[in-house]
C-alpha cells in the first residue's frame, strides 16, 4: 500500500474537509430521497386510504409498493450511490496525485 | 421413510463437511477471524446475505404476514432497506478504518481500551437477543417434521451448530454462509412455483373487495387441533369470531383456564361473565340458544368431560344495561378462551348449525371461522392488528421502521463481515449486491403469507403461523411431492438458523476471545491461546443460547428479531454513524449514549416481554405500552442526543490525532491513509 503524501496540518485539514464534504453531500442526497419514501408511505396509507387501497391484481396499490416495488427502489438508489461515490473517490485521488 | 428428515440431515452434513473442508485451508488467526480479508464481491455478498437471512426471514416473516397482514410487510422491507443506510454512511468508512470488530472500532477511534469493554457488552446483548428466535425456529421445525418436543429440537440443533463453529471459525463459515444463501433462495422460491403449477388460484382470498372485508377465513371442518396448555401462554389463547357461534368438541376432555370477552371492556361497561360467553352443547344441531353453563372445576377454571362440546355465543356489550353502539349497530363480542392443563388439549372446531358434516370438506362454508384470524379488511389494509394492538398504529409503524432501518447497521455479526472486503470500494459494491440478493429473497415472503391465509387457516387457531413454511406443502394431494417440498423448506429453515446462529456464535465468541480474553483478561495472549479461548467461548455461548431459546416458545420469531434490531439501532448505530462522521464525538459521549439508549431500549423490551408473559402485571397505559414494545422511536434519538450533549461537555477529550483518524475513515484508499487496525 502506498504511503500517505506528507502534508502540513493545514493541508491535511483542507483535504479532510474536502473529502468529507463531497461524500457526505452525496450520502445525504440519497438518504433524503429514501427517508421521504419511508415517511411518505405510512402517511399515504393514513390520509389517502382510497388511493392506496385501489385494487391491483387482487391486492391493493399499497401492497404492490411495499411488497414488491420497494426492493427495486433500494437497488436503484444504491447503484446510483455506488457509481457516484466511486467517481468522487477517483477524482479525489486524481487531484491528490497531481498535487504530489 | 421420513423424507424431510433426509433433507435436513443432508443440509446439516453438507454444512459441516464444507466447514471442515474450509478449515483445512485456514491457517493463521487472521484467516480464522475474518477470512484473511480476501473474499470476492460476489462471494462476500452471498455470505453476508446467507448470514443475514435468519430464521426470522425464512420462517418468521411469512408467518407474521399471514398472522397480521399488511403491516408486517415492513419487516422484510426494513430488513433489506437497512442496508441502504449502512451503504450510505457506514460501509465504506468502517472498512477503511480496518478493525475486526465494533469493539476494535470503538477502541481505535477513541484510543480508549475502557470503551472497548462497553462496546463488547452490546455484542453479547444483541447477540443473545438474536439467537433466541433462531433457537425457537429450530425447536418449531423439529417439532413439525419429526414430532419432537420443542426442547429436543433446540438441544440437538444447537449442539451440532456449536460444535461446527468451535472447530471451524469464520473462514469455514464464509463459504458455508454463501452456500446457505443459495439454499435459502432456492427453498423459498421453488416450492412456491411447484405449488402454484399444481393448484389453481381460485383459493386465494377475494381481497381488495370491500364487500367481503368483514369475512374471515374458515378452518376445514375435519381439522383436529392441538392446543398447548397454560405454560405456553399466550399460545394457549383462542379468540373466537362474534359473527357466528362455534362449537368446540373435546374428544378427550380438557381444562379451560380462563374465559373472558375478546373485546377488552371499556370503562363503565357492564362486566360479561363466562357463562354468557360459552355454554355446554348436547348435540351438533346448534343454534345460538343458551345451553347450560359449563361446570366449574374445583381447582379454578372449567373442567370439560371427554366427548363434551362447548359452544361460543355472541354477547351484546352493554353500559348501564343499554347496548353500546358503534356506527349505529350494537357492539358484540364473544369468548376468548385460555386453555389450561399441563398437557396439550385436542379439539375439533365445528360450525354451529351443521349436523353430521364433520369431515365434509367439499363445502367451504362447512368449516367454522378460524379463531384468532383477522378479517379480510383488517388483514389487507394498513394499520391492522399488529400496529393497532395498543391503539397507536401510526406511532407503532414509524417506530418499527426506525428499528429495522437503523438496526441493520447495529448488528455485530453482519458488520464484522465488511472487514472481509479488501477495501472500502469493494465494501460498497458488496453492499449493493447484498441488497439485490435480499430483495430477490424477501419478495417471496408475502406470497407464502397470503397462501397460508387462504389455504391453511388452521394455523391461526393454534397460534402456529411460524410453522407455515414447513406445514403448507403437506396440503398437496401428492403426499410424496408434499414431503419433498417440506424437506426443501425444512432444509431452508435449517440453513437459515444454522447460518445466523453460526455467525452470532463467531461474533460473540470472538468478542470473548479477542476482546475480553485477549485484551482485558490476558493482554498479549498468544494467537494460539486466543484460539483456544475462542473455542471454549463458543461452547459456553452456545449453551446459554439454547437455554434462552427454551424460554421464548410463545413469541413470534420475526418480532424477537425486530427487538434485537431495536437494541442495535439505539446502541451501535449511533456509535458508528457519529463516530464516522462527527469528529467532535468523545469516548464519554459515545459510551454514555450507547449505554443509555441501548440499555433503556433493552429494559423496555424485556419488560414488554414479561408483561406479555404475565410475569409482570403492571397497569401500563396503551401509549407507554406501544413505546415499550417498539422503543426505537425514542431510543435512537435518546442515544444520539446523549452522545452529542455529553461530547460537547467533554470536548477536551477528543483524541489529539482525530484528523488523521477521520482521514483514515474517509480518504479513498489511493491516498494511502487507510491501514488495517489489526495486522497479523
Amino acid at each position: 500500500m502506498k504511503d500517505a503524501i506528507p502534508l502540513s496540518d493545514d493541508e491535511q485539514e483542507k483535504l479532510l474537509q474536502r473529502v468529507m464534504r463531497r461524500q457526505a453531500t452525496l450520502s445525504i442526497q440519497v438518504a433524503v430521497i429514501f427517508i421521504l419514501v419511508l415517511i411518505g408511505l405510512p402517511l399515504g396509507n393514513l390520509y389517502l386510504p382510497d388511493l392506496m387501497g385501489s385494487p391491483v391484481i387482487g391486492f391493493t396499490l399499497t401492497w404492490l409498493i411495499l411488497g414488491v416495488l420497494f426492493y427495486p427502489l433500494t437497488w436503484v438508489l444504491s447503484q446510483l450511490f455506488v457509481r457516484k461515490s466511486e467517481a468522487i473517490e477517483a477524482e479525489l485521488v486524481h487531484t491528490a496525485e497531481e498535487g504530489r | 421413510m421420513n423424507i424431510p428428515l433426509v433433507f435436513v440431515i443432508a443440509i446439516t452434513l453438507a454444512t459441516i463437511g464444507l466447514g471442515i473442508w474450509a478449515t483445512r485451508r485456514s491457517r493463521t488467526a487472521s484467516d480464522f477471524f475474518v477470512a484473511g480479508r480476501s473474499v470476492s464481491v460476489f462471494w462476500n455478498a452471498s455470505a453476508i446475505s446467507g448470514e443475514y437471512l435468519s430464521a426470522a426471514s425464512f420462517m418468521g416473516v411469512a408467518g407474521l404476514i399471514m398472522k397480521n397482514g399488511y403491516d408486517c410487510l415492513w419487516y422484510p422491507v426494513g430488513y433489506a432497506a437497512g442496508y441502504l443506510f449502512l451503504l450510505l454512511f457506514i460501509a465504506g468508512p468502517l472498512r477503511r478504518f480496518g478493525a475486526y470488530t465494533i469493539p476494535d472500532f470503538a477502541e481505535g477511534r477513541f484510543d480508549s481500551p475502557a470503551f472497548r469493554k462497553i462496546a463488547v457488552i452490546f455484542v453479547l446483548f444483541i447477540g443473545f437477543f438474536y439467537t433466541m428466535p433462531q433457537m425457537k425456529a429450530a425447536g418449531v421445525t423439529m417439532a413439525s417434521i419429526l414430532g419432537w418436543k420443542y426442547w429436543a429440537g433446540i438441544a440437538v440443533v444447537g449442539t451440532v451448530i456449536t460444535f461446527n463453529v468451535a472447530i471451524g471459525g469464520m473462514k469455514g463459515i464464509t463459504i458455508v454462509q454463501a452456500f446457505q444463501y443459495w439454499v435459502k433462495a432456492f427453498a423459498i422460491s421453488v416450492p412456491l412455483f411447484i405449488f402454484f403449477s399444481l393448484t389453481s388460484f381460485s383459493h386465494l382470498p377475494p381481497s381488495a373487495n370491500n364487500s367481503v372485508a368483514t369475512e374471515t377465513p374458515r378452518v376445514p371442518a375435519d381439522v383436529e387441533l392441538t392446543i398447548k396448555g397454560k405454560d405456553a401462554y399466550p399460545s394457549n389463547v383462542m379468540s373466537f369470531s362474534a359473527a357466528e357461534p362455534t362449537v368446540v368438541f373435546f374428544p378427550k376432555g380438557g381444562v379451560l383456564d380462563k374465559v373472558g370477552p375478546v373485546r377488552k371492556p371499556e370503562k363503565g361497561e357492564d362486566p360479561i361473565s363466562a357463562d354468557q360467553l360459552i355454554g355446554v352443547q348436547a348435540g351438533l344441531q346448534v343454534d345460538a340458544s343458551p345451553g347450560p353453563a359449563v361446570p366449574k372445576s374445583i381447582q379454578g377454571g372449567y373442567m370439560i368431560q371427554p366427548g363434551a362440546m362447548v359452544v361460543t355465543r355472541a354477547v351484546v356489550v352493554t353500559k348501564d344495561g343499554q347496548p353500546v353502539l358503534k356506527d349505529g349497530k350494537p357492539v358484540k363480542t364473544t369468548a376468548k378462551i385460555e386453555f389450561g392443563g399441563t398437557e396439550p388439549t385436542t379439539i375439533h372446531l365445528i360450525k354451529a348449525g351443521l349436523k353430521g358434516q364433520i369431515g365434509d370438506r367439499t363445502n367451504p362454508e362447512a368449516g367454522p371461522i378460524a379463531p384468532n384470524a383477522p378479517s379480510n379488511g383488517k388483514w389487507l389494509n394498513p394499520y391492522g392488528p399488529l400496529t393497532s394492538k395498543w391503539g397507536y398504529p401510526v406511532l407503532y409503524t414509524y417506530s418499527l421502521i426506525i428499528a429495522l432501518v437503523c438496526g441493520t447497521a447495529g448488528l455485530p455479526h453482519i458488520l464484522v463481515r465488511f472487514y472481509t472486503n479488501p477495501d472500502g470500494k469493494t465494501a460498497k459494491r458488496t453492499t449493493l449486491w447484498v441488497m439485490v440478493m435480499l430483495g430477490a429473497f424477501y419478495v417471496f415472503t408475502p406470497v407464502w403469507g397470503t397462501l397460508g391465509r387462504a389455504i391453511m387457516p388452521a394455523l391461526y387457531a393454534n397460534n402456529a403461523t411460524d410453522s407455515l413454511l414447513i406445514k403448507l406443502p403437506t396440503l398437496l394431494e401428492n403426499k410424496t411431492l408434499g414431503a419433498i417440498l417440506t424437506g426443501i423448506t425444512s432444509a431452508g429453515a435449517f440453513a437459515a438458523f444454522m447460518s445466523t446462529f453460526s455467525g452470532l456464535l463467531v461474533s460473540m465468541s470472538g468478542a470473548f476471545a479477542h476482546d475480553i480474553y485477549g485484551k482485558i483478561l490476558k493482554p498479549g495472549a498468544s494467537a494460539q491461546s486466543r484460539l483456544v479461548a475462542f473455542k471454549i467461548a463458543a461452547v459456553a455461548v452456545g449453551a446459554v443460547s439454547m437455554l434462552l431459546g427454551l424460554c421464548v416458545e410463545t413469541f413470534d420469531i420475526a418480532t424477537m428479531v425486530g427487538w434485537a434490531f431495536a437494541i442495535g439501532a439505539a446502541s451501535y448505530f449511533p456509535l458508528l454513524l457519529l463516530g464516522s462522521w462527527w469528529r467532535g464525538l468523545t469516548k464519554y459521549g459515545a459510551g454514555a449514549g450507547m449505554l443509555l439508549g441501548g440499555l433503556a431500549s433493552l429494559s423496555a423490551i424485556v419488560c414488554s416481554m414479561l408483561l406479555d408473559k404475565k410475569v409482570l402485571t403492571w397497569e401500563v397505559s396503551p401509549i407507554v405500552r406501544s413505546l415499550m414494545e417498539q422503543p426505537a422511536i425514542w431510543g435512537v434519538p435518546l442515544s444520539i442526543l446523549t452522545m452529542v450533549v455529553v461530547s460537547k461537555m467533554t470536548a477536551g477529550s477528543v483524541p489529539a490525532d482525530v484528523r488523521l483518524k477521520m482521514l483514515r475513515l474517509h480518504a479513498p484508499e489511493g491516498m494511502g491513509y487507510s491501514k488495517d487496525y489489526v495486522t497479523e
